[in-house]
């Protein structure tokens, strides 16, 4: 049943909100890709997985967009990597997603408490 | 460990990624996998598990198709120091900075290239504004699409009387019955352009005048600016001098534009009318090329013409028809039903004294209605010299275009390097093009916006040339949205013509070729200098088509210019009075015009004057068809009529007899004059003195030849000597109330015209003249002539200027790319001559081939001025062999300091270098 759920989840969030969570993640610091998938991941328990065929063209949507911009970073002894920072129009865009999200998320948990209260 | 670079690869193979985008989206893609692999295995999954399932996920299509997404919006690799927009036409307003700060760095370059297009777009655009206006525009009434004229179809012969309007179509008997009769019309008018005095007395100040039927203003559909427009309540038989209707331009000159205008008087031809209103400004009447001023109703004719009205004479034609289509009808319709109604209506207006020839042919006419949308314009004719314009300055565009396209390749290979740095740095070669053909778009554009500017000056100035004293011009040239797409056409065609090459040159470099080549000329150096030659050779085909067509119309005007028209043009002021203000009865006025002739000719430094009846080159006159006895019958003849002393005044000789004298009386037996032309045509160059010919149509006028006098030209200089009668004035039976008069002087014409005026001003201040100078009015004829010749001579410098130019280019730049060749010929110890001799070869043999194609241009272009030219073929070899060597002295002029150059190099400078 949790597996069910995940799917389903899963599938709604690539078309609306995926967008949402890579912008929060990289609102603070510069993330790699794997960082951000590993992030997503981690932090949602397992319930939300990218892998690599559906992630990277999101990203370099997002990118050519112009919300994030992606710039080749080389650290001593490691391969370079390509870190993905947001940019002020990313910002603009992220806290007008957040708030909308965060108002549909009460709506959706006041009904729903409502109901069961 | 894979190779995840390989999967991917394969994995967006369909792609076709550029190579750039595609090393990162693989170095991205595969870092990730290796980072996932790492942790599957560090999570216990063994190495083969773990590979399958990324290779799952990899290869289930995901990647490819939402890839596949973005690349249909795909971006172009960066070029060096794109800031990464996307999309062909972005950052276009980049290139065009870029192309701007390249152009400010060689301002000379640039100074030439929009000079010389701004000279080429403004001469098409200018003779395009002059066509647009004459035969494109509608005309600025209510639905011109309706709009139909109404003319006898087949008017060829039968039409004899007074021809009294330059639209003289139908005669008054005429127009009522068509205006009762015809059905596909839901209104028609009548009008016809005259001029009218608005003086009292002294020189004449004519106004252009429109009689119109009532309906005219209705028909057309405009509205008064103030007052009102003439209606049919206006237009009622015997109406006399009522009211008239100002055009908005005349309200403007003559009153400033006040309203206090409405109500008060005008005279015109000494008759009172009171101005009742005023047209719209942008209505300029429906004859394009010629303004008007004042409009009158039709009835109102009578009064100007007292004794003959026009109105009631079944012979004089002097009404042009317009009229709106009824819904549903077409012209061929309307056509339709004018033709059955025709027989009827000729049938009933037949002149009575028309003789059996004639009434053979008028009965057989025909009305038909054609398209007047665009009005009618006697400026639209079947061989319109705009045409040939337009065609000699779109030849001086193509001729700028070559030249710019031989500057741009020139440019193009001084900056091989540079293209070839950027194709290294991953430009593309579209974006590379796309750089070099935004330089030619900003060219193009300044280039047309400043000829679009110097056509304003240029159509106007056209319209004044074109436009003589007697005969004034009036075209609205002002810009619209034709003429604006017609230059922005230009801009656009230019623009790839003189670019496309030299940017197709710029992508097609070899990147390692140019750079190792230290910047000098490389091998595809070789096939671009083909092409630079190419150009050449079409500049100097050009050259000699526009060089030709100007010695053409320069000879041809020359020709006219010179030409021995008969009769000596100079010192010769032509006065014509009008003493019929004077009311002098018919008995006293032989005296009166004796007195007047007497006065003038006691003018100081008069040599000698005389009366005629119509001036020579005016382009007026009078034929009637005579019959000499024992010969042949019926013959068209043109005639005049003249006191005697007129050859005198004219220098004309007299060859044979005598002039008219005092003896030629009205009631002694008619007498007359011929020239040698009539004596060829009737009497097979006999001495006709003393011979008889008939009028035809009056055959009791018998006139015997008293004298024979040398050709001059009767209507225009153009024509041939044609054969003519003169009469004598002083036999004419009832003298009018108007003559003029040839007065030939030593003083300057201006003094003499004062002279003129204050003596008829002491006979009587209500006498009405009008006066110009003779040769003035005769060079006025050549006004068309003038033109061609001053715009082809124009477009010939302009050709030479440029065709300079090329060669001189294309030369020097041969110079630079042989001179190690030329320094090691020399160190070898090839004399100077030689090597001066080896550069003009080249451009002798360009030359060659150039004018080749030329001359084949310029024959068969010849043919369309054929009609235009006055004195010489179009296939004149002295004109043709003129203008080879004319561009051959250019050629050998522009290459000859390149050359010089060329043989002075030091072979030991030369060959250090190397």
């Amino acid at each position: 049943m949790k597996h069910m759920a995940a799917q389903v989840f899963d599938r709604e969030l690539k078309k609306g909100s995926a967008e949402l969570l890579i912008l929060s993640l990289i609102e603070h610091r510069a993330r790699h890709g794997y960082e951000i998938s590993k992030l997503i991941e981690e932090r949602s328990g397992g319930v939300l997985k990218f892998n690599v065929a559906s992630f990277y063209p999101l990203l370099y949507r997002l990118e050519e967009r112009g919300l994030i911009a992606g710039r080749w970073v080389e650290k001593a002894g490691q391969r370079r990597r390509r870190y993905y920072r947001l940019t002020a129009q990313g910002k603009d865009v992220l806290k007008t997603h957040r708030a909308t999200w965060l108002d549909f998320v009460n709506a959706i948990h006041r009904i729903t408490e409502a109901e069961n209260a | 460990m894979p190779d995840w670079s390989k999967e991917i690869r394969t994995a967006i193979a369909g792609l076709n990624l550029e190579p750039t985008r595609e090393e990162e989206v693989v170095e991205e893609l595969s870092q990730h996998l290796r980072d996932r692999y790492d942790e599957m295995l560090a999570g216990g999954a063994d190495a083969e598990q773990a590979y399958q399932t990324l290779r799952a996920e990899l290869q289930d299509g995901t990647l490819l198709k939402e890839l596949a997404r973005m690349v249909a919006r795909a971006r172009e690799p960066l070029a060096a120091g794109s800031n990464g927009q996307k999309g062909f036409l972005n950052g276009l307003g980049r290139d065009l900075r870029y192309a701007m700060r390249q152009l400010r760095q060689s301002p000379g370059f640039a100074m030439v290239a929009i000079l010389s297009l701004a000279l080429g777009v403004g001469a098409n655009t200018a003779i395009f504004q002059l066509l647009d206006a004459v035969r494109l525009r509608l005309l600025p009434v209510k639905a011109p699409e309706e709009l139909a004229a109404i003319k006898i179809t087949n008017a060829t012969g039968g039409r004899t009387g007074s021809f009294v309007s330059s639209y003289a179509d139908l005669t008054s008997g005429i127009w009522n019955l068509l205006r009762a009769q015809q059905q596909g019309f839901s209104s028609i008018a009548a009008w016809s352009p005259q001029q009218h005095n608005l003086g009292q007395g002294g020189e004449a100040r004519n106004a252009n005048t429109l009689l119109v039927s009532g309906d005219f203003f209705s028909t057309l559909g405009l509205s008064p600016v103030i007052g009102r427009l003439l209606s049919s309540s206006d237009d009622y038989r015997g109406c006399g001098a009522q009211g008239v209707v100002l055009s908005y331009s005349f309200w403007g000159k003559e009153y400033g534009g006040r309203d206090t205008v409405l109500g008060s008087k005008i005279t015109l031809d000494r008759q009172l009318f009171q101005v009742i209103g005023v047209t719209p400004p942008s209505f300029h009447g429906v004859d394009i090329g010629r303004d008007f001023d004042i409009a009158i109703p039709l009835c109102a004719e009578p009064v100007f013409n007292s004794k003959n009205p026009w109105s009631d004479d079944p012979q004089t034609w002097w009404l042009a028809v317009i009229g709106r289509l009824k819904p549903g009808w077409t012209p061929e319709r309307a056509s339709a039903q004018l033709a059955t109604i025709s027989p009827g209506i000729f049938a009933a207006t037949l002149p009575g004294k028309y003789d059996p020839i004639n009434k053979k042919d008028y009965l057989r006419f025909q009305l038909g209605a054609m398209k007047a949308d665009k009005g009618v314009s006697s400026l639209r004719g079947e061989h319109d010299p705009l045409y040939i314009l337009l065609g000699l300055s779109g030849l001086v565009l193509l001729l700028a275009c070559a030249n710019l396209a031989n500057l741009l390749l020139a440019r193009a290979s001084a900056r091989q390097r540079e293209m070839a740095l950027r194709l290294t740095l991953g430009a593309s070669r579209a974006r590379l093009m796309r750089q070099a053909l935004a330089e030619s778009l900003l060219l193009a554009v300044i280039g047309t916006a400043a000829g679009v500017g110097l056509a304003q000056l240029l159509s106007r100035a056209l319209i004044s040339m074109l436009a003589s004293g007697q005969n004034s011009i009036f075209l609205d040239v002002s810009i619209h949205w034709r003429i604006l797409g017609f230059a922005a056409g230009l801009a656009v065609l230019t623009c790839i013509l003189f670019g496309l090459t030299p940017a197709l040159q710029a992508s097609h470099v070899d990147p390692g070729a140019a750079m190792k080549a230290n910047g000098r000329g490389v091998t595809s150096g070789r096939e671009r200098f083909l092409l630079r030659r190419i150009l050449v050779v079409t500049q100097v085909a050009l050259s000699l088509v526009l060089l030709t067509g100007a010695l053409l119309f320069a000879r041809s005007f020359r020709n006219l210019l010179t030409l021995d028209a008969g009769f000596e043009q100079d010192h010769i002021l032509v006065a014509s009075f009008d003493y019929s203000p004077l009311q002098v009865p018919p008995a006293r006025r032989v005296a009166y015009k004796r007195e007047l002739t007497e006065r003038m000719r006691a003018i100081p430094g008069v040599q000698s004057v005389a009366g005629i009846f119509i001036v020579p080159i005016s382009h007026s006159g009078w034929d009637d068809n005579i019959d000499v006895p024992g010969g042949p019958q019926r013959q068209d003849t043109q005639f005049n009529s003249i006191s005697s002393g007129f050859f005198q005044t004219m220098r004309v000789p007299m060859l044979a007899g005598r002039d008219f004298n005092e003896s030629d009386k009205p009631d002694s037996p008619r007498v007359a004059i011929v020239n040698e032309a009539f004596a060829r045509k009737y009497f097979q160059g006999a001495n006709p003195v003393g011979k008889v010919v008939n009028n035809s149509e009056k055959p009791s006028d018998t006139y015997q030849i008293i004298g024979l006098v040398k050709d001059t030209k009767y209507h225009s200089l153009r024509e041939d000597f044609l054969p003519t009668l003169f009469v004598a004035t002083s036999q004419e039976k009832e003298p009018g109330e108007g003559l003029t008069l040839m007065i030939r002087s030593n003083e300057s014409m201006e003094s003499l015209a004062s002279s003129v005026k204050r003596v008829a001003q002491d006979m009587s201040p209500a006498m009405v003249l009008t006066l110009s100078v003779f040769k003035t009015q005769i060079r006025d004829d050549l006004t068309g002539e003038r033109l061609m010749a001053t715009l082809t001579g124009f477009f010939g410098v302009l050709a030479i200027v440029l065709a300079m130019v090329g060669i001189y280019g294309v030369i020097s730049y041969m110079v630079v790319r042989r001179r190690n060749e030329i320094g090691v010929r020399m160190a070898l110890g090839a004399a100077r001559g030689r090597i001066l001799f080896m550069v003009l070869r080249e451009s002798i043999v360009l030359l060659g081939i150039g004018a080749a194609i030329g001359t084949a241009l310029a024959l068969a272009g010849g043919t369309l001025a054929g009609s235009f030219l006055f004195g010489l073929k179009a296939h004149d070899p002295v004109t043709l062999g003129g203008s080879i060597l004319g561009l051959a002295v250019i050629v050998v002029l522009a290459s000859f300091m390149p050359a010089r150059k060329a043989a002075s190099v030091d072979p030991m400078v030369v060959l250090r270098e190397e």
